[in-house]
């Protein structure tokens, strides 16, 4: 062969695969499905593995004396994996064909790994459910499905595997098929699709099998092929997050970002958010030239005609058919920290390019996701998923998360630990609103504790001062009272307003106290004198109004004085 | 650019590119003081481009880093220097001095601990001393098991370590960029490419690259299968000689450490083709990687990238 005859045929296959799309895959699956197996089967089949990574998974196999090649080492990664024999974490594959290029999210199935499978799914156009035709639909299975169309995957592939097992029989198949597609009503997902296959012996994964005429469908390479991705973005509403500002001189300024839904054209009019300053489009720049129009997931970088301050965490949007603009939002949360999910907690939601302040207000209801019914909960614990009512502190730019993947999704992240906590698809807006006279059940919610009245005998106004610092940042709505004249209404309204309320000298002898009527459990007495020190008197203090007795939210042990 | 799929598709190479800039602007935002780590090689020179699209027409806002063993082959070296100046970016290089006047070379020390000390060491050496809080590498997942499940935002504590058990979770695009003092943030623009798309995407893209990986005869020492190129006196072990070998390397390293392959391959087209043909992970001529097994996933626990 000559050169220049090689050249051109690497140039045709460069032409060819250069117009390859991508689709993004998540595989679920319990321990013993075969899920390894067939990713193995996949990446093997499809002459994606690299000869030398199979001599090392000869080797492993061997060690193992499981006899034979075991395809499902092709995944396993880690070391402690490997001495567990189960795969924990989300691991990423990629494989190629001359149609598709592949990436799969490699996600493990068990019960407590829930957030593993939603990160997997996050990014994924297509999930791949793997039944196992001995065992049918169970409720693993049931759960992957739940958290795949969630997490908003458009289509449902559902694997009934081991069909060797069961010899192969139609009545088998069938039978999931059946029991699932009744199930999966409930969930609505856009497009669901049953394949009868042995990953093991390779029936339907890349070849048709010819142990099971009865079946007319595409292998599962071919489906994932050719299932038509395109149309499942979002192009009709425009939605471009401000990423960065790129100002290298005072010529240019331009705004980056990667398109999040809709077409944006030269020339399009819009909206600023949160401004609402409008302007239209002088020209949409990238390294390889101006674009005609922009479409989700590109990355550009966008002049307007007018000067308008914007900074990152901003949006571009239509005049018409703009997002949702609020505060206050309800969404499904998939709870991902040891730590649960409490009301009132401080947390940080980051969501497009905006990172902002946050609280859960409430928790509606928590789903079982075995059986999708609703419970009442206080909390969601790690692995948990429910939908809340959450809070932040300045508005965000969002859309119900069905109709858009990236303006409906956030991550919460705890303020302190740094660690990502969560994660939220929205809903909607909270629609729900209180009427009558603010409670003091809704001031708990606000204020996170209790009102309380402290006396604090043998102090004086320093050392008050002192300590409603000290409780003031540790997050205590408090206030030093010093009006002798009118203490006890003083007293009542702090108390009323939600208040820690502090006396101290002759105040907090005064029999004034008293008439103010409050409830003994609510007030606090201490004695300086009684303490070696301020620090010890301020854990006292914190200590008794963290108490169970007044039930308040602790928002401290007192250990940080 | 072909022409597209369908009227608003994304190849997949442009998909891989407008993630790559997303993450690169997202780190440029969201940190105080971020490095691209930039080892001269192929992947590197995909992210440097990356990172030009990002800022277009504005420079990239941040240096690039190279730790340089003095190990390297001295066409990487002037590579570097040549191709830095020519897109005004700033270069930092940064050596572990102590260790070389030590008299460190995986001779004396064998392979594990000449990197420990010349890579591992000097890149969190330089990372502190700069006050670095992300740091861009060019790794991918395809590249080693342990890769597999490297996040695009691998946290590491204030010792520089990966803790694999303890990933932060990763959805969608949205990264946590939260960190404390003195810890930091390694960041891999290039996580879902893989070999073949960063040779695709050279190719599709003109962009230059060290011309160790073009073949041309080369003087080569054959040792244990691999082909061991002749530079900074590497001692010969008893009854070798060296031969003239058509040969490229397929990944660039360190002299001693980075094996060449027998090839004629000297167009990107012809690499790329060969790649098709031969499909050999390119880590297999690597020695450090067969050192021990599961050996990336420890030297990456300990800071490595």
């Amino acid at each position: 062969m000559t050169a220049a005859v090689q050249e051109t045929q690497a140039s045709d296959w460069l032409d060819s695969t250069a117009q390859t799309e991508l689709l993004r895959l998540t595989t679920a699956g319990s321990v013993d499905d075969g899920k390894s197996t067939l990713i193995g089967r996949l990446l093997y089949d499809s002459k994606g593995v690299y000869e030398d990574q199979l001599a090392s998974v000869r080797k492993a196999t061997r060690n193992l004396t499981t006899g034979g090649l075991d395809l499902s080492l092709l995944t396993d990664g880690l070391r402690a994996e490997r001495e567990q024999g189960i795969t924990i974490d989300v691991a990423y594959r990629y494989f190629a064909t001359p149609k598709r290029k592949f990436i799969i999210a490699d996600t493990p199935g068990h019960e407590q790994y829930t957030r593993n499978m939603a990160t997997g799914a996050s990014t994924a156009n297509l999930a791949v459910i793997l039944i196992d035709a001995r065992y049918g639909v169970l409720p693993q299975s049931r759960r992957h499905a739940y958290i795949a169309t969630l997490l908003g995957i458009p289509h449902l592939t559902v694997t009934v595997n081991k069909m060797d097992l069961v010899d192969y029989r139609e009545e088998v198949f069938t039978a999931i098929r059946d029991e699932f597609t009744a199930f999966a009503q409930q969930l609505k997902p856009r497009d669901l699709c049953f394949i009868p296959i042995s990953a093991l012996k390779g029936d339907n994964v890349v070849e048709h099998s010819a142990r099971m005429p009865w079946y007319y469908g595409p292998t599962l390479l071919e489906h994932l092929e050719t299932v038509p991705i395109a149309e499942d973005r979002n192009f009709s509403e425009m939605r471009f997050p401000v990423q960065y500002v790129i100002r290298p001189n005072l010529d240019f300024r331009g705004f980056a970002g990667q398109m999040a839904s809709g077409v944006l054209r030269r020339g399009d009019a819009v909206t600023v958010l949160p401004s609402g300053r409008t302007s239209r489009v002088k020209s949409i720049v990238t390294w390889d030239g101006e674009l005609e129009e922009a479409f989700p997931p590109m990355s550009v970088t966008v002049c307007l005609e007018d000067e308008i301050d914007i900074s990152r965490g901003d949006m571009l949007v239509p005049a018409a058919d703009g997002p949702h603009v609020g505060r206050r939002f309800e969404a499904t949360v998939v709870w991902m920290n040891q730590k649960p999910l409490e009301a009132h907690r401080p947390y940080l939601l980051k969501q497009t390019t905006q990172l902002v302040q946050a609280r859960a207000r409430e928790i509606r209801h928590r789903v079982d996701i075995n059986t999708l019914g609703h419970q009442r909960a206080s909390e969601l614990q790690l692995n948990e998923i429910g939908v809340v009512s959450i809070e932040a502190q300045r508005p965000i730019f969002f859309d119900a998360y069905t109709r858009n993947r990236t303006t409906g999704g956030f991550i919460l992240i705890d303020p302190i630990s740094n660690e990502t906590l969560g994660a939220g698809m929205i809903v909607g807006p909270d629609t729900w609103r209180p009427s009558g006279p603010v409670t003091p059940a809704e001031r708990l919610a606000r204020i996170g504790h209790r009102p309380y009245l402290v006396r604090l005998a043998h102090a004086d106004a320093e050392m008050a001062r002192l300590i409603e610092r000290h409780l003031f940042d540790q997050g205590y709505l408090v206030h030093v009272i010093e009006e002798p004249e009118h203490l006890a209404q003083a007293i009542r309204t702090a108390f009323s307003a939600g208040m820690v309320a502090l006396l101290f000298g002759a105040a907090a002898e005064d029999p004034a106290t008293l008439r103010a009527g409050l409830p003994s459990e609510q007030t606090v007495a201490l004695d300086r004198a009684q303490f070696d020190d301020d620090r010890a008197l301020l854990r006292a203090l914190v200590a008794a109004m963290a108490g169970g007795a007044a039930g308040n939210v602790p928002l401290t042990d007192g250990a940080g004085i | 650019m072909k022409p597209q799929i369908n009227h608003r598709t994304l190849t997949h190479l442009r998909a891989l590119e407008a993630e790559g800039i997303h993450i690169i602007r997202e780190v440029a935002a969201e940190f105080q003081k971020p490095v691209m780590l930039y080892s001269i090689g192929k992947d590197s020179s995909v992210m440097v481009r990356l990172a030009q699209k990002a800022f277009h027409p504005g420079k990239i806002p941040f240096p690039l880093l190279h730790i340089d063993t003095t190990y390297k082959f001295q066409e990487m070296i002037e590579f570097r220097d040549k191709f830095c100046a020519s897109i005004g970016a700033q270069l930092i290089v940064h050596t572990n001095t102590r260790a070389i006047a030590d008299g460190a070379n995986p001779f004396r020390l064998g392979t594990q601990k000449c990197c420990a000390l010349l890579k591992t060491r000097a890149l969190l050496d330089a990372l502190a001393e700069g006050g670095f809080d992300a740091a861009f590498g060019g790794a991918r997942r395809d590249e080693e098991k342990s890769r597999a499940k490297e996040r695009v935002y691998s946290f590491r504590d204030s010792f520089g370590q990966w803790d694999p058990k303890n990933q932060r979770p990763e959805l969608w695009n949205l990264f946590n960029s939260r960190i404390d003092k003195g810890e930091s943030i390694r960041v891999f623009p290039l996580s879902n490419w893989t070999e073949l798309d960063v040779w695709h995407y050279i190719y599709l893209e003109n962009i230059p690259i060290v011309p160790m990986y073009f073949a041309k005869p080369r003087e080569m020492v054959v040792r244990d299968d691999q082909l061991i190129t002749l530079e900074h006196d590497m001692p010969l072990r008893p009854g070798e000689k060296t031969q003239m070998v058509m040969s490229r390397m397929r990944s660039l390293g360190c002299t001693y450490c980075t094996g060449a392959i027998r090839s004629e391959a000297d167009t990107l087209p012809k690499i790329i083709e060969e790649m098709i043909q031969f499909r050999r992970s390119e880590r297999e001529n690597r020695v450090i990687d067969h050192d021990q097994e599961g050996s990336m996933e420890l030297k990456k626990r300990e800071g490595y990238f």
